[in-house]
């Protein structure tokens, strides 16, 4: 095996001293940047990215992308704690990991998203190592019909939840469309919906929208019920790491699940925020448990982390094999290989063996030490809901602004974050779900772009989506994923029937 | 090679230090008194981006200034977002912005109010070049090969992947349509590595990526560059496959397509800053084009180096103003 | 019956901001219905045009927010006894929100970090009811992490009003 001798060699460029200390400070920086919402990976990466051109590269990358691995950790933590998604990812990781935290369970949760994302991470990293050179020309495959394609079973898989009323999430599923609408339309370059205001020019950012509708919002809601957190009285026990740990075996069918489900959408490229919200709704639909999603179950956190980080890490590939970034964050490492002088693509693999071996290997040492890191200030990060809220709540609604702020570095936007607030105090209160609303911002622009250049390609004939076998596939597995709760259903209701046969005779 | 290269190096470091000597007093007349803010009118990973962080990182590299420079990314509104910013900055000596293109293509296309007179010309730091890329696999070997074979073929049934709507890229398509009298099928992608991904993976016929957008899959064999863009071949003999280098590229005028068009990095500052302020920021650049880093991305990107200012500069900028409003115009570009 | 649809005074009934929420709903159907047809609605040769999507969207958050608006209207009587806030809660909600309103306001105005500041200990001493000490120390301390982290470590700027100019950033 010839991987296996290559990743050995890049253990031993990764393993040395000083390595090992730019890992540690990649990964609390990291850290650091995944809780802070706003400040994402993509910007501390490229923050740091001149400090580093004076190490050499294979040092140099292997600490930016050890604060990548951290940025992937630490944004589950504001999540379960507070509701705000540090990332845009960790998004369906509030779904169950909040409700965890307000029951006492904020150890757990955590613990359990620090394990799946590491888990994640090296089935994609083994991934890389092995199928590289063939998992790039799969990726070679997508075109505009195929990502279309793949957005479509993303909403697929997410949608039908079925517990607020339709014709609510519905609604609320239009408004992310059309607030995914605003601002310039990339197949034609007209502006949309921006009515002569400057402000509108950068459209809705998910994150503001997240970071106003989840933080602020749910920040109303507990003052509502009275100035505390819930859970804050939970007790915060060293051990709570091993006996979550006892736990998690129980779900590894998700886990697998989850797993290709990250890979697949790292490589394709969908990105790892689409890959959380299409684990957690596979999930729910599969588990046994899948109507008490939503209450916080610990399944429901372990699907969206392991995919985001399985397609986090998976999204390094095409990056490095095909020199297109599949995140922002991976973008901007695109751009610090070239200040390097590397130039990505197919003969980086060829050329710079070292480099790319001593990232590989940094890339399985580098999620170690992360989850050695962060398991340890589990008890410190539950700790801080014990924090008086009278004290905590002004400095979240200060880092909620910060994190709008530096998001388009606009003014507008934290203007917007409030208003976001508000809505989502009374979506909340009048049970309009928010998931389709954000699921929707997320994919609604990239979806119809996608959608429009299959349309300028086949001009303008839907059979584009089924002109190969791969499109072809996918389209037909989103329409059945979307018709099969119809199906089950149908038959719970044959069964039904039979039954009643059966007892009447 | 390498000697050559090492010797560039050092006389680069000559220059560099003797510019350094040179522009002393300039330095001493004014300089920044809090950060910098680089302002990029694009989005992270693409071309002007990655320009601004390259000379972040050598600035604070090399301390060429004492205080530090901040790239901040202003991409909404195809740009307008970060012109309107500098525009409205008015007389703000720490801010600079980069331009691409969208310069003069986001307020004719889209009727945002702002044009490149209401920003202070600094400097022109090179010219993007374009070339035109086929599929390797293609049969098309030069560039009047695929102009025949498109001639030869219906309207539309070409397909061409480019970086944005109504940008440079569909610009060239759009001149390119009209010199071989056949329409294409133009499909708008949002950044120029996954135009070249999508010519890679043949989901389209051509692409007018930048150099640097495509170079790593030149390199590879997977594409092929059938001619350049610009009135004269690159200037850059060092070979990039094992056969051929930027240099050996022909123009595409001699292949009977006389299309020509480079895209602008420049630098602008806000309206009402002073003459000494930008003289700084003049001379912070021409002693970051000394660099050798310099020499080497310029060379690996095959820019255009060509360097301006003053009213060199603002004379160029106003004829690339005039061609690009013709050229948008006979396209239908203009917005209404 | 008559007992069935009195809610405590001061108290604000579901079905009203259930209205005026799906009353919005409709308005902003219709902006983007309005503004999908300025761009283009139709399905031309090569594919739709820039409104054809969000024409469709418009109408159906349109109509998603009329059926729901008109549904209130017509159990308007039935949903008389459903409270959607107290009086008492809805008192803790506004001293959240009025108050994040003026910060943000400030924070157009001074900028962030003395309008962080003068937010975290007006919170603090006001609904806290905190001493001077902790709120003081609360109130200076956060911004002046925040600025170290931001300013002067990852290098971001924030907002900044005329006492950060005259500190000379």
């Amino acid at each position: 095996m010839e991987e296996i001798s290559n990743l050995m060699h890049g253990f031993a460029v990764a393993l040395t001293w000083k390595n090992l200390l730019f890992m540690f400070v990649g990964i609390l920086l990291g850290v650091l940047i995944g809780v802070l919402p706003g400040l994402g990976g993509a910007n501390g990466v490229a923050i740091l990215l001149p400090l580093t051109f004076t190490m050499p590269p294979t040092s140099a990358i292997i600490m930016l992308s050890c604060i990548y691995w951290g940025a992937l950790f630490g944004g589950a933590i504001t999540s379960i704690l507070f509701n705000i998604p540090g990332e845009p990812w960790s998004v369906a990781t509030t779904f169950d990991g909040y409700p965890m935290a307000q029951k006492g369970h904020a150890g757990e949760a955590l613990t359990a998203a620090f394990t799946s994302s590491f888990v994640g991470a090296l089935v994609a990293v083994v991934l890389i190592t092995f199928l590289a050179p063939l998992v790039a020309k799969f990726a070679l495959k997508f075109g505009p019909p195929e990502y279309f394609a793949i957005q479509l079973l993303t909403f697929c898989s997410f949608i039908g939840m079925g517990r607020e009323p339709p014709l609510k999430t519905l609604a609320a599923m239009m408004l992310g469309f059309a607030l995914a609408a605003v601002g310039l339309d990339t197949v034609t370059g007209t502006l949309r919906m921006t009515f002569g205001t400057t402000h509108l020019l950068q459209g809705f950012d998910f994150l503001v929208a997240v970071i106003g509708l989840f933080g602020l919002g749910e920040i109303l809601i507990t003052m509502e019920e009275g100035l505390s957190f819930k859970g804050k009285s939970a007790k915060i026990d060293p051990k709570i790491v091993l006996r979550t740990w006892a736990k998690l075996p129980k779900y590894w069918v998700t886990s697998l699940r989850s797993c290709a489900i990250g890979c697949w959408m790292g490589i394709t490229p969908g990105g790892a925020t689409p890959a959380s919200f299409m684990s957690y709704g596979m999930a729910r639909r599969f588990s046994k448990t899948g109507e008490k999603f939503g209450d916080g179950e610990i399944e429901g956190v372990v699907a969206p982390e392991t995919a985001a980080h399985a397609a986090g890490t998976s999204a390094l590939l095409p990056m490095l094999t095909l020199g297109i970034p599949g995140s922002p964050t991976a973008a901007v490492l695109l751009g610090g290989l070239l200040i390097w002088g590397l130039q990505p693509g197919p003969l980086l693999f060829v050329e710079q063996k070292e480099f790319v071996w001593g990232l590989i290997a940094s890339m399985y040492l580098g999620n170690i030490v992360g989850l050695l890191i962060v398991l340890t200030t589990v008890p410190w990060w539950a700790a801080i809901l014990r924090i008086p809220f009278s004290i905590i709540a002004p400095v979240i609604v200060v880092i909620c602004a910060i994190g709008a702020y530096t998001v388009h570095n606009n003014m507008f936007d934290v203007v917007m974050m409030l208003v976001f607030g508000v809505v989502g105090y009374l979506f909340k209160k009048l049970k309009y779900p928010l998931a389709p609303l954000v699921l929707a911002l997320v994919l609604g622009d990239m979806a119809e772009t996608a959608f429009r250049q299959s349309m300028l390609l086949s001009n303008g004939s839907m059979t584009i989506f089924f002109s190969n076998w791969l499109v072809g596939s996918i389209v037909t597995l989103a329409l059945v994923i979307l018709c099969y709760p119809l199906f089950t259903w149908f038959t719970g209701r044959l069964r039904e029937k039979e039954r009643r046969a059966t007892e009447a005779r | 090679m390498g000697e050559q290269l090492f010797r560039r190096a050092v006389v680069a470091a000559g220059v560099a230090a003797g510019l350094a000597v040179a522009s002393f007093p300039a330095l001493a007349a004014w300089e920044p008194t809090k950060p910098v803010e680089f302002v990029v009118p694009a989005g992270t990973g693409g071309g002007a981006d990655q320009m601004a962080r390259f000379v972040q990182g050598v600035v604070a590299k090399h301390n060429l200034m004492k205080q530090p420079l901040i790239v901040v990314n202003k991409s909404g509104g195809a740009g307008a977002e970060g012109f309107l910013e500098v525009k409205n900055a008015k007389g703000d000596p720490h801010k600079i912005i980069i331009t691409l293109s969208n310069l003069f293509t986001t307020p004719l296309a889209t009727g945002v109010p702002f044009n490149w007179k209401d920003l202070t010309p600094v400097a022109m730091l090179a010219l993007d070049e374009f070339v035109l890329w086929v599929n390797s696999e293609s049969a098309y070997k030069t560039a009047g090969d695929y102009i025949n074979a498109v001639k030869a073929g219906n309207a539309g049934q070409f397909k061409m992947a480019g970086t944005g709507s109504k940008q440079e890229d569909q610009i060239i398509t759009v001149a390119l349509e009209k010199v071989v009298g056949k329409k294409l099928t133009y499909i708008p992608f949002k950044g120029g590595g996954d135009v070249a991904v999508q010519l890679v993976g043949k989901h389209v016929d051509s692409t007018v990526n930048n150099p640097i957008e495509a170079v790593a899959h030149w390199r590879s064999g997977a594409l092929r560059p059938l001619c350049v863009f610009d009135g004269k071949p690159m200037p850059y003999p060092a070979k990039v496959t094992a056969t051929q280098s930027w240099q050996d590229i022909p123009t595409c005028k001699s292949a009977g397509v006389d299309v020509e068009y480079t895209m602008l990095r420049g630098i602008f500052m806000p309206p009402g800053v002073s003459q000494e302020q930008v003289d700084f920021y003049i001379d912070l650049f021409k002693k970051v084009r000394a660099l050798p880093e310099w020499t080497k991305y310029t060379e690996d990107a095959a820019f255009n180096t060509t360097f301006m200012t003053g009213k060199e500069y603002v004379d160029w900028v106003t004829k690339a103003e005039a061609t690009h409003k013709a050229l948008m115009q006979e396209a239908g570009f203009l917005a209404k | 019956m008559a007992t069935k649809n009195e809610v405590p005074a001061g108290a604000i009934r579901t079905r009203a901001v259930e209205l005026a929420v799906a009353l919005a709903i409709v308005a902003i159907g219709l902006v983007v219905v309005y503004d999908s047809h300025r761009v283009g609605v139709e399905w031309a040769e090569d594919g739709p045009r820039s409104g054809y999507f969000p024409n469709i969207i418009g109408w159906i958050l349109t109509a998603a927010g009329g059926w729901i608006a008109g549904e209130t209207l017509y159990r308007w009587k039935a949903l008389g006894g459903a409270v959607f806030v107290k009086r008492d809660e809805l008192k803790p909600v506004l001293l959240m929100l009025l108050p994040t309103i003026v910060y943000v306001g400030l924070v157009w105005l001074i900028g962030i970090y003395v309008a962080s500041a003068l937010y975290i200990g007006a919170f603090m001493r006001l609904q806290g009811r905190y001493g001077w000490l902790p709120a003081l120390a609360v109130a200076l301390g956060v911004p002046s992490a925040i600025f170290a982290l931001f300013e002067l470590w990852f290098l971001v700027p924030l907002p900044k009003g005329p006492i950060e100019r005259m500190l000379g950033f």
